[in-house]
């Protein structure tokens, strides 16, 4: 072993102290990730992360059935599509005269528009019930959705405005002088310009609400409007033991959808993405 | 629209119709403004309707003694709800573990652990960088009840986590029954490290490499380098992380109620479960949203310090 380290080996050694580092961690967070993929396929599924017996799809096949996938798949679909659209349509209009307009008012907009991106969704969560039980907009698919699209409107507002701020104005006041209307530069101007921040708004709205266990599970009541975050606790209790390779199957299911949807916004956008830029402002 | 033509001497000025008044600039500018605005319309009212009005009528009812069933009026009664909050072992309890589990799993465990990850993926080689961020973002991107569904089987008697303190010849317990906030809180780091992961990789790559190259060649060693010159030049991004991470880890819900329901007793009931107990397991719907309410005041606040972390920004 060299006495002084030169400085090149002394970063070559730096790297495998980091990769050594990340590899411990990646191994501990890899571990409850192995259980669900290993158990959806072990006939004799435990709570244990095991090589399986035997590798089958029973597990797969006992839960692809209407009460216990579809519907439940169908009504997350509906329910976060529905608010996901509302969202960006709204957004996207909203962003608009934010990004392309000067006013007195945009900036205390912005400041509460940003104010109400962190506030607690989850502690106004008894008021809305409340609320939806006066106004009979409780255990309804349009009450959700309305109340989905307000709670993740605020981000959506201000990503989108600030994804609008990457289009020049130029090209704009060329259509203007053709005499082109607002909407319509919008619309086919520059909507198709900034086609990925789009993209980012929609998906990342929609994973958010996919997600989401609390606001449905307030707001809906009956089991056959129930989305997949909050049925897949019928795999516990009610039913006696709990059978956990079902359990599994299901959950890789109903996540697999916005982990695709997650790679295929990374992959466009490269690595950290808009969501780092966007904290930033 | 420009200035009209100047009228000769003999011509007679036309008084305008009185149902086409000329537009003063005042009303005309008024109007345009208000033609911009109306874009932003469907998106208020939602925002008004739906989460501006919740808002309004939680601090309302946070002053009566509203409950679930079997009363017609509920009526006002100052500020009762929440005295008797403060008079509360099980609302003082919940205040305490929402606390322990703000400080373990957002302050310290996402934070730093996030900063770490970053910090060595600025030096590992591409494969192990690739891998280690993708399981880490896998863990985030989860539906949250799936995430706590996994980690109830890795922390339960059976499960994953005693598996290997036997193999290690470690004393095993049942970790969801003697340290439940513990568990709760180390699911969340699991959870949530991959934002702070993401938003210390995107500061940590603005830094110049010359800056710390020139350290480098200095002799400053790696934890110098971290503390006088990595550290100070990232202290923006360190505060916007901590105050969304506390503002994100401060409204957990369905982790914590797919993995304990709060319990064993009250052993993990932070103030969201709390609040739903209240407000629906035992009725008191003023009550709970009292509790709601101190939950929001006190988000509002961190809500400000990240508005003023950005003012410069906005």
């Amino acid at each position: 072993m060299p006495v002084a380290p030169t400085l090149k080996s002394r970063r070559a050694n730096r790297r495998y102290a980091a990769d050594v580092g990340l590899l411990v961690v990646a191994a501990a967070f890899v571990l409850p990730l192995a259980w669900v993929v290993l158990s959806a396929l072990d006939p004799d599924a435990g709570l244990q992360v095991k090589i399986p017996d035997g590798v089958t799809l029973d597990n797969f096949d006992a839960v692809l059935e209407p009460d216990i996938t579809f519907t439940p798949l169908l009504n997350s679909l509906i329910l976060c599509g529905g608010a996901t659209l509302l969202t960006v349509v709204c957004a996207a209009l909203a962003a608009y005269p934010l990004s392309r307009f000067r006013s007195r008012l945009n900036r205390p907009f912005l400041l509460t528009i940003l104010f109400a991106t962190s506030l607690p969704i989850t502690a106004i969560m008894v008021p809305v019930y409340a609320l939806f039980v006066q106004v009979d907009l409780i255990d309804t698919m349009q009450g959700t959705i309305f109340f989905f699209a307000a709670s993740q409107l605020p981000f959506a507002i201000w990503l989108m405005k600030n994804f609008m701020d990457g289009v020049p104005k130029e090209l704009e006041e060329a259509a203007w002088t053709d005499g082109a209307s607002s909407f319509q530069s919008l619309l086919r101007i520059v909507l198709p310009l900034m086609g990925p921040g789009v993209g980012v708004v929609t998906v990342f709205s929609f994973v958010m609400m996919w997600g989401n266990f609390f606001v449905p599970f307030m707001l809906l009541l009956s089991p056959d409007q129930m989305p997949a975050s909050v049925s897949i606790n019928d795999f516990f209790g009610n039913r006696g033991t709990v059978i956990y390779g079902q359990l599994a199957a299901f959950s890789v299911i109903y996540s697999t959808p916005v982990i695709l949807l997650y790679v295929l916004v990374a992959r466009r956008l490269g690595g950290g993405f808009a969501l780092g830029g966007a904290v930033k402002g | 629209m420009t200035a009209a033509p100047p009228a000769g001497p003999g011509v007679v000025k036309t008084a305008p119709g009185p149902t086409a008044p000329p537009p003063t600039p005042k009303s005309r500018s008024l109007r345009r403004a208000l033609t911009r605005a109306l874009p932003v319309s469907p998106a208020v009212v939602l925002l008004v309707l739906f989460l501006a009005g919740p808002i309004a009528y939680c601090a309302y009812i946070a002053f009566t003694d509203l409950q679930l069933t079997g009363q017609a009026e509920s009526s006002f009664v100052g500020f009762d709800n929440f005295r008797e909050a403060f008079q509360d072992e099980a609302f003082l309890n919940a205040v305490w573990l929402t606390l322990v589990f703000t400080v373990l799993s957002s302050l310290i465990g996402q934070n730093t652990l996030g900063l770490a990850l970053a910090s060595l993926m600025q030096r590992a080689s591409k494969p192990v960088r690739t891998l280690t961020g993708g399981i880490v973002i896998t863990a985030w991107v989860l539906p949250e009840v799936v995430a706590g569904f996994l980690l109830y089987a890795f922390f339960r008697r059976e499960g994953t986590l005693n598996a290997i303190l036997d193999w290690l010849h470690l004393p095993s317990q049942n970790w969801l029954f003697t340290l439940p906030i513990l568990a709760v809180s180390f699911a969340n780091v699991w959870r949530g490290t991959a934002f702070s992961m993401l938003v210390y990789s995107a500061a940590l790559n603005e830094i110049p490499k010359e800056i710390t190259e020139a350290a480098e060649v200095d002799g400053a060693g790696g934890w110098r380098r971290m503390w006088h010159i990595t550290l100070p030049m990232i202290r923006r991004s360190i505060g916007t992380n901590l105050m969304l991470n506390t503002l994100q880890t401060l409204s957990v819900f369905g982790l914590i109620w797919v993995m304990t329901r709060g319990g064993p007793g009250n052993r993990s009931q932070t103030l969201p479960l709390f609040m739903y107990e209240q407000a629906f397991q035992k009725s008191m719907i003023g009550y709970g949203t009292a509790v709601a309410l101190l939950l929001l005041v006190v988000g509002s606040l961190f809500s400000v310090v990240y508005l003023r972390l950005l003012r410069t920004e906005v």
